[in-house]
């Protein structure tokens, strides 16, 4: 950014910052803060304590820290080699496997969790087994992107001169190349660790009764014990352990943190594999992506379309059934219709308070840390707490909203706000402030020029926005699965009631929905990335 | 007999087109030799071949008559400076200068020391604690060659050392190397496409073109 001039290149609102971040902030405290507040009181205040004597509540404790770290040093195990091989070697496919490679991280966790029970044998559904695959499947892709765009930007100079110095290439990776990667792959490490504790699509549709984690055990006993007050003991366990846990990784980042001069052309660290080892390390890329991720998908697509007697589209027409269907009126393929029309409110709400939060954000300078960490901490929480925190909250007097269906795009969209966010701040805070000025002494007023001058910058960050928190809404489970009216439910919702009753149709409907909904969130994904790469040109 | 480095032959295309065209070069036991030439005519690929970070199409590189091309870079005993010091940024000026002296088998006293007597002979006594994003490009320069000088290689490549330093810094810093790889005795080749520079630095100065097809010169 220019520093010449503080007076002129200081970002100004055209309307002054806490009008701005009003909205957004009154929109947080109401629907996030004060569930969270219900559940704290909900946990600390009721009779559900004496849970925490009872010896299975740390079984599911300890079963949640185990997957937790087997997913993620799987995902590390399989992710480096492939953040190496897909950034540092020149061959062809190479950007069209970098593509794939990020599309089972978009897609929704309950999709995830029935591709895993089509591919895997029965006798593995509700193994710790599965649940690690399914993890290190959805996580691969924050490995190779996080630790990957690092490797590829840094100068490989330093290995070189590691290399005339005496290391053996062994010793100048574990000397050089390692340290410098280590604030990466901390990030990643904390982020896939984060995404694997709280998982809750995957758990529920791949666990079994000895397999429950924290987030699923807050769902059980809410949907099917009906004791709030235990759930809400559990969900203050599992906000003690995440914050534990988010401290760690903060430490462990900012002690990993090395400032370094970085290659700005990340095409000119690539080099073609010669060697007989390179190309084998290249091959067992290929063969990690191909198994472990193209494998589900496409078993999940074979599994919608196998009958009894060879291949039909029975469970496709069972889709258009009422008989099938999991309400009394409705089919199941009604469900995309409620999704479409949540995707469509919570993209609005998204846009619309995460703009206005953006915008904030970027005028208040010091104060709007404050708001920036604050829209952030829904996604550090859970969507399970967010879904059973408005459960609580507005579900008695004096807020008795159960069965609205407003709540349910509000807790997609405390998901999605934090990535509109995330895109549009970087453009708003690129953009010369003296381009405001410029159009201010040419005699526009303030909103005038803003919106003349700004908002045309912000336009396609805006639409990227867009297309993510649509994604978000889609895929969401873990708050929709909380506040889905039961005569209504969402695709997710749908999916995994079909998986729970009996006999071969609803889970063959169970596939052909997933399938389905695969589809649409990928659409959606990728027309994003050709939005976003149509402006990086 | 020490008949120092031999360079016989080497061909080296980039991108289809021919960079170098049968190089020969030879660099005396004690000599520094000053390469010059325009940028992008191949003389830090010649570099990195010599130091084994780039195989020839075809060619030798010999030290005393042995081959050097199954030799991987490590086994080579050559130090490489970069035209950027490259210094890494997860070590303090002591950890860059020490790091060529991991891998013999030094106690760590004398490791101390020898970081101790190179930041000494680049005038950057007690700067071992000093983190790399805290010295000037001059400073930077100065440990990346104290770095290569430190597990005493039998001969010293430098691609442009001074590239991106003002003149006035660049000469100073000509002078002292020179003074340094002579007290040292260590042979250097020197590259660099400035003439005052190479004049200052070299005992012998050659143009690359004069190296070509064998000696021949260009076409």
């Amino acid at each position: 950014m220019v520093t010449s001039d503080r007076q002129l290149t200081r970002l100004r609102g055209p309307l002054p910052a806490w009008v701005l971040g009003l909205v957004p902030s009154v929109f947080l405290a109401v629907f996030f803060g004060w569930p969270l507040l219900t559940i704290l009181s909900r946990g600390i205040g009721g009779h559900g304590l004496e849970l925490l004597g009872r010896s299975y509540v740390w079984r599911i404790v300890r079963f949640t820290f185990t997957q937790a770290v087997i997913s993620t040093a799987l995902t590390l195990a399989l992710g480096l080699p492939g953040a190496f091989v897909l950034h540092r070697y020149a061959f062809r496919g190479r950007r069209l496997l970098l593509a794939m490679v990020t599309v089972p991280f978009v897609l929704p966790t309950v999709v995830v969790g029935l591709a895993f029970r089509a591919l895997l044998p029965q006798a593995w559904v509700g193994t710790l087994g599965a649940i690690v695959l399914a993890h290190a499947f959805f996580n691969y892709a924050v490995v190779v992107r996080v630790v990957g765009g690092l490797w590829a930007h840094l100068d490989p100079g330093y290995e070189q001169v590691a290399r005339t110095l005496g290391a053996s290439p062994w010793q100048a990776f574990r000397s050089v190349t390692w340290p410098l990667l280590r604030p990466a792959v901390a990030a990643a490490t904390a982020l896939v660790f984060l995404f694997t504790f709280t998982s809750f699509g995957v758990v529920l549709v791949l666990g079994g009764p000895s397999t429950t984690t924290l987030e699923v055990e807050i769902y059980r006993r809410t949907a099917q014990l009906l004791d709030l007050s235990g759930a809400a003991v559990l969900a203050v366990l599992q906000l003690v352990c995440l914050a534990l846990v988010l401290f760690v990784s903060a430490r462990l980042q900012a002690r990993a943190a090395v400032a370094q001069s970085l290659r700005p052309d990340a095409n000119e660290t690539l080099v073609r594999p010669v060697t007989f080892r390179q190309r084998l390390l290249v091959a067992a890329t290929l063969a990690v992506i191909t198994v472990l991720l193209a494998a589900p998908l496409a078993a999940l697509v074979l599994a919608s379309v196998r009958v009894r007697d060879g291949f039909g589209l029975a469970w496709w027409r069972a889709l258009w059934s009422v008989d099938a269907g999991t309400t009394r009126a409705s089919a199941p393929l009604d469900s995309l219709r409620v999704s479409l029309q949540y995707a469509v409110v919570t993209t609005v709400l998204s846009v619309v308070v995460g703009g206005l939060a953006a915008c904030a954000i970027a005028y208040a300078r010091r104060s709007g840390r404050l708001l920036d960490v604050a829209v952030t901490l829904p996604l550090g929480t859970s969507a399970v707490t967010i879904g059973f925190g408005m459960l609580l909250a507005f579900a008695r007097p004096p807020f008795d909203l159960r069965g609205s269906w407003f709540l349910v795009p509000i807790a997609q969209s405390l998901v999605a706000i934090p990535l509109v966010l995330r895109s549009v701040l970087p453009v708003l805070r690129s953009i010369d402030p003296r381009l405001r000025a410029v159009a201010s002494t040419l005699g526009a007023p303030p909103v005038r020029a803003w919106a003349t001058v700004d908002l045309p910058h912000l336009a396609r960050a805006l639409g990227v926005g867009a297309g993510f928190a649509c994604a978000v809404s889609l895929g969401e489970f873990g708050a929709t699965a909380f506040l889905a009216r039961s005569d209504a439910p969402t695709l997710p919702v749908q999916i995994v009631r079909l998986l729970s009753r009996p006999g071969e149709t609803p889970y063959g409907a169970a596939m052909a929905l997933a399938t389905l909904l695969m589809v649409l969130t990928t659409v959606v994904v990728l027309a994003v990335a050709r939005f976003d790469r149509g402006g990086a040109r | 007999m020490t008949t120092g480095l031999t360079v016989d032959d080497v061909s080296l295309s980039y991108d289809g087109r021919l960079l170098l065209d049968r190089v020969h070069l030879d660099v005396a036991p004690d000599e520094v030799v000053c390469l010059l030439g325009p940028s992008g005519s191949g003389k830090s690929s010649l570099l990195q071949i010599i130091a084994g970070l780039l195989t020839p199409d075809s060619g030798t590189a010999r030290w005393d008559g042995a081959d050097l091309v199954d030799l991987p870079p490590h086994r080579r005993g050559i130090g490489l400076v970069f035209q950027d010091a490259l210094l890494f940024p997860h070590l303090d000026v002591a950890g860059n200068v020490g790091y060529g002296l991991r891998f013999g088998d030094l106690s760590p006293a004398v490791r101390r020391a020898r970081v101790s007597d190179l930041l000494e002979l680049v005038d950057l006594a007690g700067y071992h604690e000093r983190t790399v994003a805290t010295l000037s490009g001059g400073e930077a320069q100065r440990v990346a060659l104290a770095r290569a000088l430190a597990p005493r290689p039998r001969l010293l490549l430098l691609d442009e050392p001074f590239g991106a330093l003002d003149r006035e810094l660049r000469d100073r810093l000509a002078v002292d190397v020179r003074a340094l790889l002579h007290r040292l005795g260590t042979p250097a080749v020197h590259v660099t496409h400035d003439l005052v520079e190479a004049e200052l630095v070299g005992d012998r100065v050659v143009r690359l073109s004069e190296l070509l097809r064998g000696g021949l010169g260009p076409v």
